[in-house]
């Protein structure tokens, strides 16, 4: 085989308060003609920055500062404008995290599909659009005729992904970049999107670069892996060598990370009141519904996973026990005692003791707060202590959390890093002393280290302070390592609960059955596998299912 | 017609030139990427950007060594090119005495600063100064006649054009110094604009971010009147409502003035209230703000502590804005005959008091310009703060150059 992409000595510098910054220090890659390269790394690693270099691009405020790019014998970095827009969509294409932001809403699929094409002058339109049927039939697309004729707001995200993925084939490219497709996907989704990119650039013998954080979606694809670390290649191997032997402390660190679990708590006495208390609880968003009659209980010191599909109304049922959405039917209960359904109706105590951790703690932080501003704020709103006390709280605080005071406590939330953002927002959840934290989504933005950091803390806060924790998540990795209790939801209700240990081991209802076997492991023949077990045609089945 | 020939003519010749430039420039570089991937459009830019820079300078030499009275017929282009000029030196020198003078961050302040920016902090800063010490800064008094001098003394202060090098800005109509009322003109129409302009914010930017937070019916109510009030042409509406306030005001013409400021402010709060609700919405839908509730704050909280610090960016910029169009309204009030009252200096009424000597243009340029002082006066100040907000638009948006 020959090389396909030889990059040499790469070099790549941003440009930061005027000052030009590394991003990529001096990285060698060569791709053989059809292989799939793996680029792992966590975010900021600069692994999308490199993936964009091997097309010969940097993005605006970035610069290629040394090295060479050589595609099929072209040096990308010296030629033209002319003969890089002759190789750009034609012979390298680009997939995009996001194919809902990368669609131009205005147009339809097909017409965006067909505009490479006719623009390199590889087919004509009708032959081009043909052709996209096909693709779309070949990437298990439903309704693969019909469905180029709709607006991308027409179809769900995981379509959106793989017509993508049809676009970025319309020239049968010799390389295809993805840059984290399936990441914005649910599991379920994410196995049709990354059984059919893989089949495709069999099929075509195509060459690609694989860019992800997730190493066990990368082991399905890739045919070898490389690991970056804030610009620098730690190391690189075939999959299954890098699988089995990892060489480098820090990528073992990576591989090591999935094995956070605390053991399963004894069950719960079962006339012991629960913290909060959900009973036969219905609601919805003017006359939409989106809770049908769902009831748990959490007990002191428990942590109740509520896992599911986006959609499946988990986060709704976050918004009923804080208040935020007042329930039509059912009473929330706290310490067995039923909570007004309007947050405004409930009283400083009752605020108090249910407190909240978000998902993004760019939009949860006051941005034009100091950290001590944001975490002294309920600390004197509640506990009512001002001047030193206030400081010498939240220092404690901010203690408990793992970030010495003094040196945190004057910053803006823009000077921490994304884990350290999440680690305030605990801080502020306790501030308040309360004996319930909800936790929505607390780790999905993070990258997997630094969510296993932020688990374990949980989990110690957990054991000291006797918290009860309601664990809104669609990771079931998470859920393993953390949950005491697990409640299945979908379409707005709950399909199964009980002790996790029971969750984990079959028999399952077929939708637990469906979620846990979509969650990819480390074993680079698990898509295989299981495409093999539920039959291919299954899963075509199952989206044309869930178009209806 | 051979003017709109010569232009065509001349376009083309550039773009001509534009291609030749473009070859040669290949041929030379060997073919450098600047050149190779040079549109025909840029270089067609570049070529016409030299040429009308070789246009203007060779046009300025003729207006300096032409002899009286050719020269007179550039005596426009001729000043607009020394001020440019003049301008453009004030605005660096105050941009490098800005990076060498005052604190760490104020340095750091100039050191990003355009050009244009640091021209606008120049021209507010030194309007601000005149306003405040007026009365040190003028010779003369507003409203004092001067007695045994001539009305109508053109500006420039040179003998041979009819000038008097004593008021150097010449005299009105019924002789009284410019200069003088020009000074007091920053004072009363800078001072009224600002006042009408705060007031404006106080009232849209509470009512907008209230209507935000709490949205429903109040929302829907504010919002229609708001509508309502936009709906009607702001000037017209504006007449209107001062001949009705002449009315009552009667005699006491200085609450006319107040009058005014309330009725502006009020007209110009519905710009703001909009973009003050349409902030406050995006902010509205944050974390942390359910966050705030959850913990049971109250609705002034929410408001100042949590919303406005995040609103500040975008208000402070329509604020500058705001500001040059408040300014614009109460300038075109008074040149209407309705605004700030005389004997009150004021740059719109000089504007029209003088205005009938534009007519002498053609051949007394210097005489056409008396209007033009205090019309460049407004024009001046409302370009600075233009480029002022659009460099804090810029920082604020965080765009990159």
């Amino acid at each position: 085989m020959t090389d396909l992409v030889v990059m040499r000595d790469i070099e790549i510098e941003g440009r930061s308060d005027e000052v030009w910054m590394p991003i990529i220090k001096g990285i060698d890659l060569t791709l053989k003609k059809g292989e799939v390269l793996g680029l792992i790394g966590e975010s900021g690693a600069g692994k999308s920055t490199l993936g964009l270099a091997a097309m010969g691009f940097a993005r605006d405020g970035v610069r290629i500062s040394g090295g060479s790019v050589e595609f099929d014998g072209i040096d990308l970095l010296a030629a033209s404008a002319d003969v890089k827009r002759g190789l750009l969509g034609k012979r390298i294409a680009y997939v995009a995290q996001s194919a809902a932001a990368s669609f131009n809403p205005a147009h339809k699929l097909i017409d965006q599909h067909t505009e490479g094409p006719t623009q390199h002058g590889v087919m004509s339109k009708s032959e081009s659009e043909m052709d996209g049927i096909e693709l779309y039939r070949k990437l298990r697309l439903p309704n693969p005729d019909e469905i180029g004729f709709r607006y991308p707001h027409q179809v769900s995200g995981g379509q959106l992904q793989r017509a993508m993925t049809a676009m970025a084939m319309s020239c049968r490219p010799d390389l295809i970049i993805f840059d984290e497709p399936t990441t914005a996907l649910d599991v379920t989704t994410q196995i049709e999107v990354l059984a059919s990119i893989r089949d495709i650039v069999e099929e075509y013998d195509t060459a690609a670069i694989y860019i992800t954080h997730d190493l066990a979606v990368v082991a399905q694809m890739a045919d070898r892996i490389k690991v970056l670390l804030k610009g620098d290649e730690v190391e690189e191997n075939e999959t299954r060598e890098m699988l089995s032997h990892p060489k480098e402390d820090y990528t073992k660190s990576l591989w090591a990370v999935r094995e956070f679990k605390r053991p399963q708590k004894p069950a719960v006495h079962t006339d012991a009141t629960p913290v909060v208390s959900v009973q036969h609880v219905t609601a919805a968003y003017g006359k939409v519904p989106v809770l049908h009659d769902i009831s748990f209980d959490i007990h002191a010191g428990r942590t109740v996973a509520v896992v599911g599909e986006s959609g499946s109304g988990k986060s709704t049922a976050a918004r009923c026990i804080t208040g935020l959405l007042p329930p039509s039917e059912g009473v929330i209960e706290f310490d067995g005692e039923a909570l007004p359904g309007n947050y405004r109706q409930r009283n400083k105590m009752q605020l108090r003791q249910a407190q909240m951790i978000y998902q993004m703690a760019d939009t949860a932080l006051n941005p034009r707060k100091t950290i001590g501003e944001i975490i002294g704020r309920p600390v004197q709103f509640y506990m009512g202590l001002t001047g030193r006390e206030k400081r010498k709280r939240v220092e404690e605080l901010l203690e408990q959390i793992e970030l010495p005071g003094s040196q945190y406590i004057d910053r803006l939330p823009s000077e921490l890093s994304g884990g350290q953002k999440q680690r305030i927002g605990i801080a502020r959840a306790l501030a308040a002393e309360p004996k319930f934290i909800i936790c929505d989504e607390v780790t999905s933005a993070l990258d997997q280290l630094v969510a296993e950091g932020i688990l374990r803390l949980l989990a110690q806060l957990q054991d000291e302070l006797g918290l009860s924790y309601m664990f809104i998540t669609h990771d079931l990795a998470t859920v393993r390592s953390i949950a005491d209790e697990v409640v299945v939801m979908k379409d707005g209700q709950v399909v199964e609960q009980g002790p996790k240990d029971e969750m984990f081991t079959p028999p399952h209802h077929p939708y637990t059955d469906l979620l846990l076997s979509s969650v990819p492991e480390m074993d680079p023949d698990w898509l295989t596998n299981l495409l093999a077990e539920r039959g291919v045609d299954n899963i075509g089945d199952a989206a044309v299912g869930k178009m209806d | 017609m051979s003017l709109w020939l010569t232009i065509i003519v001349a376009l083309v010749a550039c773009l001509a030139g534009g291609w030749v430039m473009r070859f040669a420039g290949q041929k030379a570089t060997n073919n450098a990427p600047a050149f190779r991937d040079m549109p025909l459009g840029v270089a067609f830019g570049w070529v016409l950007g030299v040429t009308l820079l070789i246009w203007v300078v060779y046009t300025y030499y003729l207006a300096r060594t032409l002899p009286q009275p050719d020269a007179n017929k550039y005596f426009f282009f001729r000043t607009a090119i020394e001020w440019f000029i003049i301008f453009a030196v004030a605005a660096w020198i105050f941009r490098v005495f800005g990076r060498l003078v005052g604190t760490a961050g104020s340095r750091k302040l100039f050191r990003q600063m355009p050009l244009t920016a640091s021209f606008g902090l120049l021209v507010i800063l030194s309007y601000a100064l005149v306003a405040i010490f007026a009365g040190i800064l003028a010779p003369y008094g507003q409203e004092q006649v001067l007695e045994g001098v001539a009305a109508n003394i053109p500006p420039g202060g040179d003998p041979a054009m009819g000038g008097n090098p004593e008021y150097p800005l010449g005299t009105d109509q019924i002789g009284r110094d410019i200069l003088s009322r020009l000074i007091y003109g920053a004072q009363n129409t800078v001072g009224i604009a600002f006042a009408t302009t705060c007031l404006a914010f106080f009232l849209g930017g509470s009512l907008g971010l209230l209507a935000a937070v709490l949205g429903g019916w109040l929302d829907q109510v504010l919002s229609r009147a708001v509508d309502v009030l936009m709906a009607i042409p702001s000037l017209i509406f504006a007449l209107l409502l001062m001949t009705i306030a002449s009315a009552w005001a009667g005699s006491e013409r200085w609450l006319l003035t107040i009058y005014m400021v309330i009725i502006i402010a009020v007209i110009d709060s519905t710009r703001v209230f909009r973009l003050a609700r349409a902030v406050g919405l995006n902010i509205v839908v944050m974390d942390y703000i359910e966050a705030a509730k959850l913990r049971g704050e109250g609705l002034s909280y929410l408001i100042f502590k949590e919303i406005l610090p995040n609103a500040t960016a975008p208000l402070l910029a329509e604020f500058g804005l705001r500001f040059c169009f408040v300014f614009l309204t109460i300038a075109s009030l008074s040149f209407l005959g309705v605004g700030i009252q005389p004997p009150l200096a004021d740059w719109g009424t000089m504007v029209r008091d003088l205005a009938q000597f534009i007519n002498f243009a053609a051949f007394a340029p210097q005489v056409a310009a008396a209007p033009l002082l205090a019309a460049g006066a407004i024009a001046l100040l409302t370009v600075g703060v233009n480029f002022v907000v659009d460099w804090m638009l810029k920082r604020s948006s965080g765009l990159k150059e």
